[in-house]
């Protein structure tokens, strides 16, 4: 109310405070047929910022070249922007400089963090209000922005301008120079106020945290707010538990000395924890972070490896980067998920980079290797695509193995009964096509096995653990292939040698004999390691078998070739399929009765969910038998821990909000206005979360 | 404040919405099969399943064993092991001087007619210790030269018998060379016993393999004899020694087809065979014997598929009773939770 009335009345601390709004930035108006006007920003913090002094009738209505456009309150008013320093992560805030061109005056209007904006303040301004309204935003979880302006002397400006052009020409250091061009004039800055803004979350956003944490992911939480601000979004969004659960430890420090003490003790705090079960979690702050990274990685990198969770707040990009790569150290698969610009480093940096294409432009999902819409689809993208693609690997893997090595075993017993002279037991027609057609189409069908359908997977995230241990693709899983293709191999050569004895021990019929021996096995190999069998499996199986007598027949009826006859021959010899069958029958036969023991008596997780799945209902019976947090609970669970998913659009809304309880985005100023309602709330909840630092 | 702004908002979010422009969607064209989701029938190894598959095999398997063993005892075979036994006493101690020299190789042995042989009979020579196989061996021969008689001195691959007095040898290489020479007549009671020696060769090798028109030459004139020689006014193609020898064998120990006897054979008949033993596998310790065999539906005598048929039927048939037994026994409920570790202790990772 006051505000609006304060807007109404033109006070003029507000109208500068909106006009600093409304101008800083890099948005663009776009107007629309109908006359409504949207922005287009590359933030959504300018965004937000613009909407709402275009909700408090300050509204950035047109730019024209450097002529911007203001409505406010009926009147226009027009300024010529003379100069943009744009954002970078370094300075941590931005400026333009405008012109008015009604009365000539030149401004510096600014925004940024608060350290970056409140010591610059000119001698004598009174920045305790300010400091202590960003306090209690960030304690909301909002992000904070100062803004103040600076009027400049015609002078001054052109003087700087000089400075400032010859800086953005240089080619050595530009960055740098550009920066130092920029501190002479961010300075004396007469500080209007504070913004702040809810950075809502994504829905799903704690039922997605909480079933990768099942699924035995550690989760870092990197991000450029402020502590406080940072806590916060890390409480509601199940990050980090609230005190009984939970438990946060701070590391903090101006000095190394201050960072070192406080990193030991939060290391031996983790240490005598983790035993427990508890969610022992650090905070640490980008200057901390510098710090430990530089002075005492040692110690940084075993609580590390202690903590499963983390948070990082007020780092830069290259830190993020810099975090990725120390975990990736210790001898963590990293994945770095992130949707801005200052992400993109940590996302390239990680193992896996997942970019959210949003609302702050595609950088960060155009640098990452997997871009998603919403964060929570991190859940189906690690769960159910990451798990299929790792199974299907090491199938894929471990078979080509299997199957190469079953011809070269044969190839290798074969030399001990041809004086090891290196006689091929298989025509070269047979060695060109067997890796290529014979048996590369069934397996490459594998790519639509699913051994588990979505929803058990999504019911029992901790499967995953069979992956992260890598139970699917190890030394000895190689050897059971190994062992596997040496048997295959010994069943194959031996049937074929004494099935085709004396006088049936021609050259090229043996070789056909030995090969269709292994085609056969092949098939049936792929058909019992298949868990799921669409059309396509069965064509591509059963259909690859039949490929190979058509293949060979065709090779029969060429004359010249060295095979000429011999597989019409073969198939009308009952002997033949007598042989094959033999084959099959000792190939598969302990491979089945082994795997249906282990499968029966000593089933693996995957296996008694398979059972599960078929046997139906289990599963939903399960969690009566033995009650745990499923999926089911944290559906209904969700909307009481964040408001209202339902009535939210987009992410991040325009908003003014009066009370933090209605979870919208909040917006103040530094002028006394009331914030104050609800700091009874804020007072616990932070003591509550924040007690043991 | 609290009653006007919320208002406002909300208008706020309507126009911001609104003006979103509404983009072209990128989802891409949904198919059952980019999206895997084709119905899918997910088969797991339940006891019955298994115990039934392990017995349906042994229930297929042992009849068929069975079956092939009488077929193979069925067959009739008069093996007679003669490379030793021909080779006259004075020189048992140094039998490559004797296979060399030029004394008569002539050797009568006698077979006994165990059993009733019908018609045909197959005469078969075979040898042991003799790697047909092996790669120099088998490389060393010339298809185009043994098909076309334009191609008489394509000899490249017959190294080291490919030319003889600097002219083409037909047909060359080491196969053709080492081709088997020794000769068996036959009598019973001292009636000349007809071995039939035409059509022991595959049909296809003599059409398609060797040539109507392709006559030996310079064959075995070198220093070094390895076999036996050719009639030159014969074209390969009706050379049926020679096509039957150049089918390689893929194992040391073989049988060649030598030819076929027409008529039943009684039990109790003897056997004269006259015997020229020409070929000399006493350098390489290799056995010679004479098979002669009738041939069943799984052709001739071999235990092998027999036992093996046996063995496999009646490994699995012991697996499914005992895959029985365990399960009854000890029975075990698939998929029961409460095998999942993660069940057992909850919050426990």
């Amino acid at each position: 109310m006051k505000l609006l009335n304060a807007v109404a009345g033109g006070s003029p601390d507000v109208v500068q405070f909106l006009t600093v709004m409304a101008i800083c930035n890099t948005v663009v108006p776009i107007k629309s047929k109908t006359g409504a006007i949207s922005y287009k920003a590359q933030s959504q913090d300018e965004d937000a910022l613009v909407n709402a002094a275009a909700q408090l009738h300050m509204v950035y209505a047109n730019k024209n070249a450097n002529i911007l456009e203001i409505r406010f309150n009926g009147s226009v008013i027009k300024y010529e922007v003379l100069e943009i320093l744009e954002f970078t992560s370094d300075r941590k805030r931005m400026s333009v400089v405008v012109k008015d061109c009604q009365t000539g005056k030149i401004v510096l209007l600014s925004k940024g963090a608060d350290e970056a904006i409140l010591p610059y303040a000119f001698v004598g301004q009174q920045t305790r209000t300010f400091i202590e309204a960003v306090e209690q935003y960030a304690q909301l979880g909002l992000r904070t922005l100062c803004l103040a302006c600076r009027e400049l002397r015609e002078d001054e400006y052109q003087e700087w301008s000089l400075m400032f052009k010859e800086a953005s020409s240089t080619l050595v250091d530009r960055e740098w120079r550009i920066a130092e061009a920029c501190q002479r004039l961010e300075h004396d800055f007469e500080v209007l106020g504070v913004t702040a803004i809810e950075d809502r979350l994504q829905d799903g956003v704690p039922e997605t945290i909480e079933t990768l944490r099942k699924a035995g992911i550690n989760f870092w939480m990197l991000t450029g707010d402020k502590q406080n601000t940072a806590i916060q979004i890390a409480l509601s969004c199940n990050f980090i538990s609230p005190e009984p659960k939970g438990q946060l430890l701070l590391i903090d420090g101006k000095t190394e000395d201050e960072v070192c003490r406080s990193l030991e003790r939060v290391l031996l705090t983790m240490r005598i924890t983790s035993s427990e079960p508890k969610d022992v979690a650090f905070v640490v702050d980008g200057w901390a972070l510098e710090i430990a990274l530089k002075h005492y990685r040692k110690a940084f990198t075993e609580l590390a490896i202690l903590s499963r969770t983390a948070i990082c707040c007020r780092v830069t990009p290259s830190q993020k980067a810099q975090l990725v790569e120390l975990l990736k150290s210790c001898d963590y698969r990293t994945l770095a998920i992130g949707d801005g610009g200052n992400d993109v480093r940590m996302i390239q940096q990680a193992d896996i980079g997942v970019g959210i294409s949003g609302r702050e432009g595609l950088q960060a999902a155009r640098a990452a290797d997997y871009s998603i819409g919403k964060f929570r689809f991190l859940k189906r993208l690690i769960l159910v695509h990451g798990r299929y693609s790792y199974n299907r690997t090491a199938f894929l893997s471990q078979y080509s193995f299997y199957k190469s090595l079953v011809i070269c075993f044969i190839q290798i017993f074969f030399s001990f009964i041809s004086g090891v002279s290196g006689t091929s037991l298989f025509n070269s027609v047979s060695l060109m096509a067997y890796n290529v057609f014979y048996t590369s189409v069934p397996v490459l069908v594998s790519v639509l096995d699913k051994d588990l359908s979505e929803g058990t997977i999504m019911q029992h995230p901790q499967i995953l653990f069979y992956c992260q241990a890598g139970r699917l693709l190890n030394p000895s899983t190689f050897a059971g292939w190994f062992g596997r293709s040496l048997f295959h191999a010994i069943v194959v050569f031996v049937i074929s040698i004494h099935a085709y004895a004396y006088e049936k021990s021609e050259m090229e019929e043996l070789s056909m004999v030995a090969l269709s021996g292994c085609i056969w096995l092949q098939a049936f190999v792929v058909a019992l390691e298949t868990n799921s069998f669409t059309i396509l499996q069965h064509l591509a199986i059963w259909g690859n078998l039949v490929a190979f007598y058509v293949i060979n027949w065709i090779f029969s009826a060429i004359p010249a070739s060295g095979m000429y006859t011999i597989m019409f021959r073969l198939c009308r010899q009952p002997s033949y399929w007598i042989t094959m069958s033999l084959i099959v029958a000792a190939g598969m036969g302990p491979v089945l009765a082994l795997k249906y023991f282990r499968y029966t008596y000593r089933p693996s997780k995957i296996n008694t969910l398979q059972q599960a799945e078929r046997m139906g209902g289990p599963i939903l019976t399960l969690g009566n038998i033995e009650p745990h947090p499923r999926p089911m609970e944290k559906e209904v669970v969700s909307p009481l821990q964040i408001s209202q998913p339902k009535n939210r659009n987009p992410v991040y809304e325009p908003l003014l909000s009066d009370s933090p309880n209605s979870s919208r985005r909040s917006l103040g100023s530094g002028a006394p206005f009331d914030f104050f309602q609800s700091q009874s709330r804020l007072s616990s909840s932070y003591s509550r979360n924040c007690k043991d630092n | 404040m609290s009653s006007s702004t919320p208002s406002s908002s909300a208008g706020g979010v309507g126009s911001a919405d609104s003006a979103a422009p509404r983009r072209n969607s990128k989802r891409p064209k949904y198919s059952k099969f980019t999206q895997q989701e084709l119905p899918a029938c997910k088969p797991i190894l339940t006891p019955r399943w298994v115990i039934s598959a392990f017995m349906l095999v042994s229930i297929v398997f042992i009849p068929i064993g069975v079956v092939s063993l009488f077929a193979s005892r069925d067959v009739v075979e008069i093996i007679d092991r003669y490379e030793t036994a021909c080779v006259p006493d004075g020189y048992k101690n140094d039998k490559v001087t004797f296979i060399q020299s030029n004394l008569t190789k002539q050797c009568n042995r006698t077979l006994t007619v165990k059993k009733r042989m019908k018609k045909p009979i197959y005469v078969y020579y075979q040898l042991d210790n003799f790697y047909q196989n092996h790669r120099r061996y088998v490389k060393s021969r010339s298809d185009s030269q043994l098909k076309e008689n334009s191609s008489w001195d394509d000899v490249s691959s017959c190294k080291p018998e490919d030319m003889s007095k600097d002219q083409p040898i037909v047909p060359c290489g080491l196969i053709a060379w080492s081709l088997f020479n020794d000769t068996y007549n036959f009598s019973l009671n001292d009636q000349q016993l007809a071995v039939n020696k035409k059509g022991i060769s595959w049909k296809s090798d003599r059409d398609s393999k060797f040539g109507k028109d392709v006559f030996p030459q310079n064959f075995q004139n070198g220093s070094l004899k390895g076999g036996a020689t050719l009639n030159l006014s014969i074209p390969l193609s009706e050379q049926e020694d020679l096509i039957v020898w150049m089918r390689t064998a893929a194992l040391p120990t073989f049988r060649k087809l030598y030819g076929k006897i027409e008529q039943d054979l009684q039990p109790n008949d003897q056997i004269h065979v006259t015997l020229d033993n020409n070929y000399n596998t006493y350098s390489f310790n290799g056995k010679k014997k004479l098979v002669l065999s009738t041939t069943s539906w799984l052709g001739g005598k071999n235990d092998f598929l027999g036992i093996a048929y046996l063995t496999v039927g009646g490994l699995c048939f012991f697996l499914a009773l005992s895959f029985t037994v365990v399960y009854l026994v000890k029975p075990r409920r698939l998929g029961d939770p409460s095998y999942l570790s993660w069940n057992r202790n909850p919050g426990g990772h």
